[in-house]
């Protein structure tokens, strides 16, 4: 187990600093530097940059070290704490990031609850029930879900409850609760315009879930084990949540470090159409702003949080399953 | 969409089909008629290729199939609702659509009015704007009104038009075009760096194999979304069409070879034990003789598989990209481009028609996910 457990740490590593250097690449990518970009805003608002003035701002700032340097300068500086500043905002990339961190956590947990409660449930039955009318209704949403970008079902979904209801379902808070300090009315207001935004987001996983949740169901529903818990006279019910939801609930565990990126990757998207304020929406204006230190820092943190997930469900896998951890040493 | 699109609903289609059914006739079968006897059972992957397909004719004859032509901006024209084409008149066949009239309500706002007592005569093969198809000038197309210089009064919206009066349903022909050459390009792109990297990592195992399995664990541990948005953001906005096209494609193509090099990296493995293989060595072939005459036709499937999947994907993340701005833009007609015009609610509630693109793009996903699928089962016609 300790083997498994330097292994897993060593790659966890590895991919972190893999990633680290994706962010900067893509920071640097823009043309022109952050130099270039204080000259825009300088003469924007009337004052002119000598290019002596320039060169020493290049020096003070390391951008005309070589790239190697200015890469270490900068993760140096992010695991100090430091993660730059935020044109866009004016306010450093932390303060705006930190901003809306509550909503995008409470939108992130509120989602893996509704895709466990849904998707597990859904795919015991159809596994259990295969081929049955349900199985098919599970099957076709599932397929569904899978299909239809979750931009295009917020759309949709914004226009019909605007259209029958002529409510504007967007934002998390109303605005009389916006700036208010936390109460039970808040909370309920909360949980009211989570409701859509959990919905869409859940769908895809949800789909994804009960896929898999059901091909490992009905794998390990064929199994000898089963026939033998069936003969020795193991109600139907027993039988079923005893050995085989666990064995096929591993899988599972696992995809639920995928969840947490997908839940990421997918509020940029919905935040941006349902107007959310979480920091996948602060993400999409600094993109379209250019405004690179606050893009990076979401771009390096969503995939460290990614990879410190997958290393957490692989040390989970291995400690319910010594299947995986025998195999691997 | 990112998750669990590897687990299929394989076992079900096995589970339908009844081994005793095979005949004699199936025993002389060769691989690839096996294969595509296991397919044919699978109707609903069937009913998917020939939708599939249906989407691929439109690539070829997108201007054909347009009334008028897609980049026409009539200002006279904006957000007029569809002009569903009718087929009868009373019981009398008759190819029309309504004429819609014009008018201002109380508050100046442009309202259209269906008047089904003046109709717009349909014609099949009619005369429009000239295009090119294959080297030759054209200017037939299969709908119109049979008037090259038609005025805004008399041409046909089938699904109405977008802010600035272009017509939907041709500028869908069109953007059809550019979403699966996307695909296209970028699948061809993934086959190329997947199976070679796939074959090197499972033919010389060891460290090079252990290296490009870590580096596409790395690959697929990041956030696909965060990364696309972000290399899309970097690319200028003044690159030309052609090029953004191309970055895009790559950009959309970043993930799909991991998937295609596991794929085969799997399959060579799994297949180096058989007994064919095993057959072959003893008969003296060479490695390459092995490879490509004994080996790669058990691929073929497998690859075709998993690419028809991460087509699917390529076409979600161009349509979401550029319908955030950040793909494709326009003049570029995609389907992402069409939905851009769709970005706010407001305009979904005034023009619900500019949501339409999404279905093409709900159909030709679920499509290819139910053939890929499809093939996927079919692909090892020897399992049980």
């Amino acid at each position: 187990m300790l083997a498994f457990f330097i292994r897993r740490v060593i790659y966890a590593v590895i991919a972190m600093w893999a990633v680290s250097v994706i962010a900067f690449v893509i920071i640097n990518l823009p043309a022109g530097d952050f130099v270039t970009t204080y000259i825009a805003t300088q003469l924007a608002t009337g004052n002119l940059v000598l290019e002596d003035e320039a060169e020493s701002l290049r020096d003070f700032y390391g951008l005309n070290d070589p790239v190697y340097v200015q890469y270490s300068k900068w993760i140096t500086r992010i695991l100090q704490g430091n993660l730059g500043f935020s044109f866009e905002f004016n306010a450093p990339v932390r303060t705006v990031l930190e901003m809306n961190l509550t909503n995008t956590l409470l939108l992130g947990a509120f989602t893996v609850v509704f895709i466990w409660v849904v998707a597990i449930p859904i795919g015991i039955y159809s596994a259990v029930k295969q081929y049955s009318p349900g199985d098919y209704i599970a099957t076709f949403f599932g397929f569904l879900g899978l299909g239809v970008p979750d931009f295009l079902i917020g759309l949709v979904m914004l226009w019909l409850i605007l259209d029958t209801t002529g409510f504007l379902a967007t934002g998390l808070y109303s605005h009389e609760f916006r700036n208010a300090p936390w109460s039970f009315g808040k909370a309920w207001d909360l949980a009211k315009h989570m409701i859509l935004p959990v919905a869409i987001l859940g769908t895809a996983g949800t789909a994804a879930l009960i896929r898999v949740m059901r091909a490992n169901l009905l794998d390990e529903l064929k199994k000898p084990y089963v026939t033998t818990a069936r003969a020795k006279g193991l109600t139907e019910w027993q039988l079923i949540m005893k050995y085989p939801v666990r064995y096929a609930l591993n899988p599972v565990i696992s995809m639920t470090a995928y969840i947490l990126p997908f839940i990421i990757s997918g509020s940029v998207i919905l935040s941006f159409v349902l107007d959310l304020p979480t920091i996948g929406r602060d993400f999409l204006r600094a993109l379209t702003a250019q405004d690179i230190y606050l893009s990076g820092a979401v771009i390096l943190f969503s995939g460290w949080l990614t990879i410190i997930g997958t290393f957490v469900s692989d040390l989970l896998l291995a400690w319910v399953d010594p299947r995986i951890r025998l195999e691997e040493d | 969409m990112v998750a669990g699109s590897q687990a299929g609903p394989s076992s079900d289609v096995q589970e339908r089909v009844d081994p005793d059914e095979g005949d004699a006739k199936v025993e002389v079968m060769s691989q690839r008629q096996l294969i595509w006897h296991r397919f044919k059972r699978h109707r609903l992957a069937m009913a998917a290729t020939v939708i599939v397909a249906i989407f691929y004719l439109i690539v070829i004859f997108s201007d054909f199939l347009a009334t008028n032509d897609p980049e026409d901006i009539e200002a006279a024209r904006q957000y007029t609702p569809p002009q569903w084409l009718r087929v009868f008149d009373g019981f009398k066949p008759d190819l029309h659509v309504c004429r819609l009239v014009g008018s201002r309500d109380e508050f100046l706002r442009k309202v259209y009015v269906k008047d089904c007592d003046q109709k717009v005569d349909v014609q099949i093969f009619a005369r429009g704007y000239e295009y090119k198809l294959f080297g030759l000038t054209l200017d037939r197309h299969l709908l119109g009104v049979n008037d090259p210089e038609v005025t805004a009064e008399e041409a046909i919206f089938i699904l109405g038009t977008d802010v600035q009066g272009r017509d939907l349903y041709s500028r869908l022909m069109r953007g059809t075009r550019l979403s699966l050459l996307i695909g296209l390009t970028g699948i061809f792109i993934s086959i190329i760096v997947g199976t070679s990297l796939g074959a090197v990592s499972g033919f010389y195992g060891g460290f090079i194999d252990n290296l490009i399995q870590r580096s596409i664990e790395i690959i697929r541990s990041i956030p696909t979304i965060p990364l696309y948005l972000g290399l899309a953001a970097a690319f200028p906005a003044d690159w030309s069409v052609e090029r953004r096209f191309f970055a895009i494609t790559i950009v959309v193509s970043l993930f799909a070879w991991t998937e295609l090099a596991r794929v085969v990296r799997g399959r060579y493995l799994a297949m180096r034990q058989e007994d064919f293989v095993t057959a072959a060595i003893v008969a003296g072939a060479n490695q390459r003789r092995i490879i490509f005459r004994h080996m790669l036709p058990s691929f073929y499937s497998h690859i075709i598989a998993a690419s028809t999947l991460s087509l699917a994907l390529m076409v979600i993340s161009e349509t979401t990209l550029s319908f955030l701005g950040l793909g494709l833009l326009p003049p570029a007609i995609s389907y992402g481009t069409m939905l851009f015009t769709a970005q706010n609610v407001q305009t979904v509630a005034l023009a619900p028609w500019l949501l339409i693109p999404g279905i093409f793009v709900v159909v030709l996903v679920l499509a290819l996910n139910f053939m890929g699928d499809g093939i996927r089962d079919a692909a090892d016609p020897y399992g049980s």
